[in-house]
């Protein structure tokens, strides 16, 4: 009989894919709906020798995984809205130092404390720009307990490549979700670790220019020593006001993002080669797209979906060339500006058939409620 | 032959209807079928609706919410009023009548989940009775997966006390159910 593996919540998942990738540092604030992930790593780290600390706030929570990363261990953290709101100076921080760590944000209906249990996919814009400055970051979204684990992983591994922060933009309904899984073993998905210094440790410059942007990172403690600043710093990691370092060292801390572009965005597409009707979707309402497609196909439409593993940086490619094939382009969404309906049609023009599905309510979108916009 | 069952599981928060869900899903997996549990609760530990979701599939489970169900359990009246319509489109509404007026009407069944569990000593394992009875009365799952789903959920007495709990709706349901 097939391995169907065993049941396991999003929030879980994403823990385990944590540990998976060689994550052994987690600091948070228990906020519903990302709880189970605190209380996953309370139970586990310290059977692995980890570590796990309960913070008085987010912002402290923030604060020790850049710390604690810094010293060289994975580290992450795990929100919703309030705490994320709560995080973005020291996320700010972490992006300005080129510290990797990994940033579940298990979004919920806000704003404020809004409604605490229910989903909401509406903090994408806040991932994209809740902090000043100019800056750029990775932010992936799950549609599965198995993307719960798998982009997790995923996460880590793009923090280590590109020495920078990166948030999972989970929703309540993948976080509190169980599904059947099978775990991967060790070694099935690679784990990548950061690039450390070599050769003479005098010479070593943490901020240097690095082909593809990512100089390598050295740890708190070692012989490579490294100074982080939040403010502007020369390649020694030292103040700096010069606007010559100024420009080549946010050029460099912008530009590592399009270097690595092609690891970094993902997508998945469903049907959607031949699709007239293209729905564009992420997190959790994919799986509402993918069955409004379907219903579709059935009634002879040619339908798909073009999922959004990645979020930022913007999958503007595959959105260009399947959604300048497609007749009407849907966007459903738990939001209620349609913050993702406007990074498409900035992509694929004023003129194109764009069209917006939003939920703001705290309930879930259907695939009656897509197809209302056919 | 395919298999799909979509299930809901209803009642107020502290009524263990999402404990019910969970065991349910994983007796799902012993039987070699996918599933997918989704919940919707609100901010309190107790009262408020509470309401799960499991659809158990052989196939790719693309929706992850119900959007017609084969049976239902309510547990309290708020949850018997939203879903006892789905009686009329051929789900199995079964309800507790501790807490939910006697009806009749076709598709429906009540029993006192809450009440037994009482006189069991616990109304802690009225949702466990309830999966007992739901199991038996629609034939969902087998009574063996969700046997084997409490024994590795729970050990010693709590074990106990939960199969007899899930014995004791299997049994109700089959006095319920049987042919006049």
């Amino acid at each position: 009989m097939k391995n169907h593996g065993r049941l396991l919540q999003g929030n879980e998942a994403m823990a385990q894919g944590a540990l998976y990738a060689g994550a052994r540092f987690y600091a948070g604030y228990p906020i519903t709906p990302s709880s189970e992930i605190a209380q996953e790593c309370s139970r586990v780290m310290p059977k692995l020798g980890g570590v796990y600390m309960q913070m008085e706030d987010e912002i402290a929570s923030m604060a020790a995984i850049i710390g604690a990363s810094l010293t060289g261990a994975k580290t992450f953290t795990a929100t919703s809205g309030p705490g994320f709101s709560l995080m973005q100076e020291n996320l700010g921080l972490a992006i300005m130092g080129e510290v990797p760590c990994v940033v579940m944000n298990v979004q919920r209906s806000g704003p404020s404390t809004g409604l605490a249990t229910k989903p909401a996919q509406a903090d994408i814009m806040q991932i994209r720009w809740g902090r000043h400055g100019d800056q750029e970051l990775i932010a992936l979204s799950p549609s599965s307990v198995a993307e719960c684990f798998s982009l997790t992983v995923e996460a880590f591994n793009l923090a280590e490549m590109l020495r920078t922060p990166v948030v999972i933009a989970a929703d309540e309904i993948v976080a509190h979700m169980r599904e059947n899984i099978v775990i991967p073993e060790p070694g099935e998905i690679p784990v990548i670790d950061r690039a450390k210094p070599t050769g003479d440790p005098a010479a070593y410059r943490p901020f240097a220019p690095a082909p593809h942007g990512v100089p390598p990172m050295s740890a708190y403690g070692s012989e490579y020593i490294m100074h982080v600043s939040s403010s502007m710093h020369g390649p020694d990691g030292y103040s700096n006001n010069s606007p010559d370092n100024a420009a080549r060292q946010i050029a460099r801390k912008n530009g590592k993002f399009e270097h690595h572009r092609a690891d970094i965005v993902k997508t998945k597409a469903f049907d959607a080669d031949d699709a007239e009707v293209l729905f564009v979707a992420f997190g959790a309402v994919t799986r509402a797209a993918r069955a409004a497609a379907a219903k579709l196909r059935a009634n002879g439409v040619k339908a798909g979906v073009l999922q959004l593993v990645t979020v930022w940086p913007f999958p503007t490619e595959a959105v260009a060339e399947l959604g300048s094939r497609a007749k009407t382009v849907v966007v459903p969404e738990m939001n209620y500006h349609g913050q993702i309906a406007g990074e498409v049609k900035k992509v694929l023009g004023a003129d194109a058939d764009v069209r917006r599905v939003n939920g703001w309510n705290g309930q879930i979108i259907t695939p009656r409620d897509i197809l209302k916009a056919i | 032959m395919s298999r799909r069952s979509e299930i809901v599981l209803a009642g107020s928060g502290g009524q263990g209807v999402l404990l019910s869900g969970t065991l349910l899903a994983e007796a799902a997996i012993l039987e070699g079928a996918n599933v997918v549990q989704t919940v919707s609760y609100g901010i309190a530990t107790r009262g408020g609706t509470s309401m799960t979701e499991v659809i158990v599939d052989d196939g790719e489970i693309v929706f992850q919410q119900v959007e017609k169900p084969d049976v239902v359990l309510a547990m309290s009246p708020e949850a018997m009023k939203t879903y006892e319509a789905s009686a009329g489109e051929g789900a199995l509404v079964l309800y507790d009548t501790t807490f939910v007026e006697e009806r009749q009407g076709k598709n429906l069944a009540g029993f006192p989940f809450t009440d037994t569990a009482a006189k069991m000593g616990n109304v802690g394992l009225a949702n466990i009775i309830a999966l007992g009875f739901l199991c038996a009365a629609s034939g969902v799952l087998t009574q063996d997966a969700l046997e084997t789903a409490i024994s590795e959920r729970f050990s010693d007495k709590k074990r106990d006390a939960n199969l007899a709990a899930l014995r004791a709706g299997a049994a109700a349901a089959a006095s319920v159910f049987a042919p006049a």
